[in-house]
């Protein structure tokens, strides 16, 4: 996987995560020709569109867009099945989950999907586990928290 | 210093935090750029702070920042001095920034030179997070430099006691190794040895990592091979399965013997896949994906294959009554078709299919009977090496409906002759007895047709055809076959004698297989309705007497019912009687549509559907042997189906547009959309259906279903609310009330909170520490639909009086496209009998109590009130929880108690329609109201 984002119906990004270093200016010139092409698409149209050289997965949950881009040879189905995953995982953290919770804590979302892809490669298929790792992370944090910075 | 520390910390609590940031945006929605700049001029302030929290905080503001889009790169280096920090916080904090932000050339340079030795000495952090986030933010920025200068450390990772690093090392190796190729060789070993690591986490991630390497270079990783298949057969993991399968499609080509391995683990997944398919069917995507499974049965190699993609065409076509079948004549042609398969152990299921359809779809017999004639006349085709070949069963559906539906066959004789060939001799003996049988009911057939035209001879020579032919099977081994061959012969030779004679015989031998069979519904018999005035419990005889003694018991408990019993009216029917239930019976049968019509116009009724016209007739050219040259016949239904719709979208379309040009482009319907499946018209209008049902059935007992939900009809309330107040027996000043909360939306609701404005003499329990406006969060969500109880706790003080509590309910609608804060007000009744609680009582301690003389009394009267006594009590026992004491013919004795252990009794009469009750309690206004509120329930009713 090359890229992730998330953007609104609306069109506003909510999350990006880029696994191919580029620069900004480039990754703001992707993102808005992505963003403008998906959400010109009618709702039964397919979820996968060849762009560029490289094939574009996307999925709309509610008012988020969750859109991957993969290489040729990748599998489109075992993307959106990622893209599905993640979702269920955003789900189990925040109880029901929705585009607030991801804008108001959007380092968590970052965390989550750090947790679930790394490098664009899917790390952990245990959402237990994954979960875990997170709370752990979260006990963590707020351990440090809670102690005075000396 | 120590006052720039304490200056520090006290600036500290006024900054803003990032959460405190993302609401300040959305406040500015219409002046957004200039608040966020006067943001970023105070995280400036905050970067040049000492304190490192400050720092983090600034930072952290920044990632969100840098995600809408703003440049932050001017942070760099505060950037990397927070990742530095020992803190975990401040970390994740940066390693999102950093992947997500800053220029990755800028952050290698920085981490060259200033923060290697940072981010090496995290990865060898005791703590696995700490190690995690550093890993985790290295993934996205690896370069050849980083690659080569880390390899060895991620390489040490990968044996890390910890699992969790060991996955995330395994997964960075890739990057590691794209950018840095050399380090792959040293690196195998481990790698391979991932594979089978005693974590499924860790396991998954080495598979990923081979199956993408060996994707490129297929050929290097063929010795993996035993290692892949081991774990393709053990492994349950669907994502590891996936790439595995993925890996050898990029070996097989390279080694051709791990083919063969492979079939059975893959036709494996394949069966789930089929099982899929089952539910995926509908009438608009059948036959294309029958069309495609047909291609795999052409291209399947193993017979268990074939045979299962066999049964799983009919399973999937023939499911809940061939609901998704909108043109049988391509059912006909698909059975047709599977035919042909060599080998198969299915035939039987194949003839099953083609008698069920051809006897319960009317309209297809025309066309099923063409087709099974030609399946006849080939019929060598099929029997080919029968032995093994279990496909000649379809001749046993074949032969039947050629016979059973004769009158339909082109050329009745030629499918005689057929049926009577030589070669016959050599299939089963079920299947022979089958032929002899129908090629009777064709003789007859045969027959009428001869006689209606001049030529007599032509019927003499059809006798003397069956008279050549039958002794064949006269001499059959087989019982049935001999047994009813020579029963026809003697009856054909019989025949023929009259035709001699110049007899008529035809009607006479028609006659011998007149009328229909239709199958019957397995559950007629339950449906058959029991006619007036039959009672089936009804003696027929008189009970034989038993002794005295065990007589009496049952007349005691049934002194009052009346005799019901009466013996079954036997009515005299006169003809016209007769008559006119006989057409109303016909009126009946033509509605009902269970019934097969038995009338011939059921076919012509088809035709006449408005529309069918447009329907290309298909022309069928009967000679077209089995093989079908070029496009198999299936094809053509799916071309043909295709038009037809894509014909009636278009008038459709037409009639829409009249419409639109009628009233003014009301509602622009987007008519460009696939259609929905409602849309499609089948092209037969099945009178199928289903099997035969007695006369007057009875509904059956599911298929009327209110159109009118209760659901849909109150689909207005946002979210609906049912109560019961109950007092609590453990403390006299407290009251539960259970709420019941059902979501009539078609929305998710969350963060529900209720509350209520408590009274002088009720208020709502909270937890401690609560204000007294605070309300209580309720402790589920809501989906569409579904309702759930939460239970909250009232103390009160003075429960002599009822009271009404105002309250709302708040809560969060979460819709497609927002979530809005919504509430609604209720009002809670808090009635005296809510805090009464059904207590037993013994008649002598109640009486007893009268006679203390401490109760003060009260009375009531309620006229007209037409129920039984026993219900009369029952309903003051459930709606104000009360207990019977004692009751004697229409007068009893009631009692309940207060949570507050006031007595209450009742005295209840009744006496035509007038119900008088002497109330007395200890507490005279509570008294009243319970009176009154029993008053209320039975003004209700």
């Amino acid at each position: 996987m090359q890229f992730m984002l998330l953007f609104s119906r609306q069109g506003k990004l909510r999350l990006q995560k880029w696994y191919v270093p580029l620069s900004d200016k480039e990754k703001k010139k992707i993102t808005r020709e992505l963003v403008q092409t998906v959400l010109a698409r009618k709702p039964k149209m397919c979820s996968f569109l060849e762009w560029r050289d490289l094939k574009i997965v996307y999925k709309r949950y509610a008012s988020l867009y969750f859109c991957c881009a993969i290489e040729d040879q990748d599998n489109e189905l075992i993307t959106l099945e990622i893209i599905h995953r993640y979702v269920e995982l955003l789900d189990k953290y925040f109880g029901s989950v929705c585009e607030l919770d991801i804008i108001f804590n959007f380092e968590k979302a970052y965390f989550i999907l750090d947790e679930f892809l790394l490098g664009g490669e899917a790390q952990e298929t245990s959402k237990k586990n994954v979960l875990k790792a997170i709370e752990q992370a979260d006990l963590l944090q707020e351990v440090c928290c809670s102690l005075p910075s000396s | 210093m120590a006052l720039k520390i304490v200056k520090g910390s006290i600036d500290r609590m006024f900054d803003k935090n990032l959460q405190d940031l993302v609401r300040g945006i959305r406040n500015h929605k219409e002046d957004e750029a200039k608040y966020i700049s006067t943001c970023i001029d105070e995280i400036k302030q905050e970067l040049k702070q000492d304190n490192i929290a400050v720092k983090a905080n600034a930072v952290c503001k920044l990632t969100y920042l840098q995600m809408l889009g703003y440049d932050v790169s001017w942070a760099a280096f505060n950037i990397v001095e927070v990742m530095s920090s020992s803190k975990f916080t401040y970390k994740v904090s940066c390693s999102q920034l950093q992947l997500q932000s800053v220029d990755a050339v800028l952050i290698t340079t920085i981490i060259n030179s200033v923060s290697l030795p940072l981010v090496t000495q995290d990865l060898s952090s005791p703590n696995q997070y700490d190690t995690g986030v550093a890993l985790t933010g290295l993934s996205c920025f690896v370069t050849p430099d980083l690659a080569r200068d880390l390899a060895s450390d991620i390489m040490t990772l990968m044996s890390h006691t910890k699992p969790y690093i060991r996955k995330k090392a395994v997964l960075i190796m890739y990057k590691v190794f794209l950018k840095y190729p050399e380090s792959l060789r040293p690196a195998f070993p481990r790698l391979k040895e991932k594979l089978e690591d005693p974590d499924p986490g860790v396991q998954s991630a080495a598979v990923n990592v081979i199956c993408e390497l060996a994707r490129r270079n297929p050929k290097n990783y063929l010795s993996l091979a035993p290692l892949f298949f081991k774990l393709m057969t053990s492994s349950t993991n669907n994502w590891v399965l996936i790439k595995i399968i993925k890996l050898f499609g990029a070996l097989t080509p390279l080694e051709p013997r791990l083919g063969k391995k492979l079939i059975e683990p893959l036709t494996n997944l394949i069966h789930r896949a089929l099982d899929l398919l089952y539910g995926m069917v509908s009438k608009k995507n059948l036959m294309e994906i029958v069309k495609k499974l047909m291609l795999h049965v052409d291209k399947a190699e193993g017979t268990t294959y074939r045979d299962e993609l066999l049964t799983k065409i009919i399973d999937i076509c023939s499911q809940s009554n061939y609901q998704y079948i909108t043109n049988f004549e391509w059912y006909i042609s698909i059975l047709v078709e599977l035919t042909r398969l060599e080998g198969t152990r299915h035939g039987h299921l194949i003839a099953s299919q083609m008698l069920d359809v051809a006897i319960r779809v009317k309209a297809i017999r025309v066309f099923a009977v063409a087709q099974m004639a030609t399946l006849l006349d080939n019929g060598h085709l099929l029997t080919g090496n029968m032995q093994r070949n279990g496909i000649c069963e379809v001749l046993y559906a074949a032969a039947w409906i050629c016979g059973e539906f004769s009158e339909h066959l082109e050329d009745p004789m030629q499918t005689l002759e057929a049926m009577l060939r030589p070669k016959v001799a050599t299939l089963p003996g079920h299947i022979q007895a089958v032929y002899v049988q129908n090629a009777a009911k064709l003789f007859a057939t045969v027959l009428r047709k001869q006689e209606g035209t001049t030529d007599s001879l032509a019927a003499q020579e059809t006798s003397q055809l069956l008279i050549d032919r039958l002794p064949l099977f006269v001499q059959s081994a087989n019982l049935e076959v001999q047994e009813r061959a020579s029963c026809i012969l003697q009856l054909v030779k019989y025949i023929q004698k009259l035709q001699q004679k110049e007899v008529e015989v035809a009607e006479e031998v028609t006659a011998l297989f007149a009328g229909e069979l239709n199958p019957v519904a397995p559950k007629a018999q339950k449906k058959v309705p029991v006619p007036d005035g039959l009672d089936l419990d009804a003696w027929i005889n008189e009970p034989p007497s038993e002794s005295e003694s065990e007589d009496e018991k049952p007349k005691a408990i049934f002194t009052k019912e009346e005799p019901k019993h009466t013996r079954p009216r036997h009515t005299e029917v006169d003809e016209k009687e007769l008559a006119r239930r006989r057409e109303a019976r016909k009126q009946e049968q033509a509605n009902n549509p269970f019934y097969i019509k038995t009338s011939p116009s059921s076919q012509k009724v088809y035709q006449d559907q408005p529309g069918v016209e447009h329907i290309p007739v298909v022309q069928i050219d009967l000679s077209v042997p089995l093989k079908v040259p070029g496009m198999p016949m299936s094809d053509q239904y799916l071309k043909l189906e295709e038009e037809r719709r894509q014909k009636e979208r278009s008038e459709r379309k037409k009639k829409e547009k009249k419409k639109k040009r009628e009233k003014h482009g009301r509602g622009r319907r987007a008519d460009s959309g696939p259609e929905s499946e409602e849309d499609i018209t089948p092209a037969h209008h099945v009178d199928i259906v289903t099997e035969e049902m007695p006369e007057n059935a009875l509904p059956s007992d599911d298929d009327d279903k209110d159109p009118n939900d209760p659901h849909k009809a109150l689909d207005i309330d946002l979210d609906k609310y049912v109560y019961d107040v109950q007092g609590n027996l453990q403390d006299g000043s407290q009251v539960v009330v259970s709420v019941i909360f059902e979501n009539k939306t078609d929305h998710f609701l969350k963060s529900m909170e209720f509350n209520v404005l408590d009274s002088l003499n009720s208020k709502l329990q909270r937890p401690e520490g609560s204000s007294p406006h605070d309300g209580l969060a309720v402790p589920f969500q809501l989906p569409p639909g579904v309702s759930n109880e939460a239970r909250f706790v009232f103390s009160v003080q003075s429960i002599v009086m009822p009271q009404k509590l105002k309250g709302t309910l708040t809560f969060i609608v979460k819709t497609e496209d927002a979530s809005t804060h919504e509430k609604l007000d209720f009002k809670l009744h808090f009635t005296c009998t809510s805090y009464l609680i059904t207590t037993p009582c013994y008649s002598d301690a109640y009486a007893k109590l009268l006679e203390s003389g401490e109760l003060k009394s009260s009375s009531l009267k309620l006229e007209g009130v037409i129920m039984p006594f026993h219900h009369l009590l029952a309903r003051i026992c459930f709606h104000h929880h009360f207990s019977v004491v004692e009751r004697i013919d229409s007068c009893a004795s009631m009692y309940s108690r207060s949570i507050q252990g006031h007595h209450v009794c009742l005295l209840v009469k009744t006496s035509n329609q007038t119900v008088s009750i002497d109330a007395k309690c200890d507490e005279p206004s509570l008294l009243g109201n319970v009176l009154d509120e029993i008053k209320h329930t039975f003004s209700q009713c």
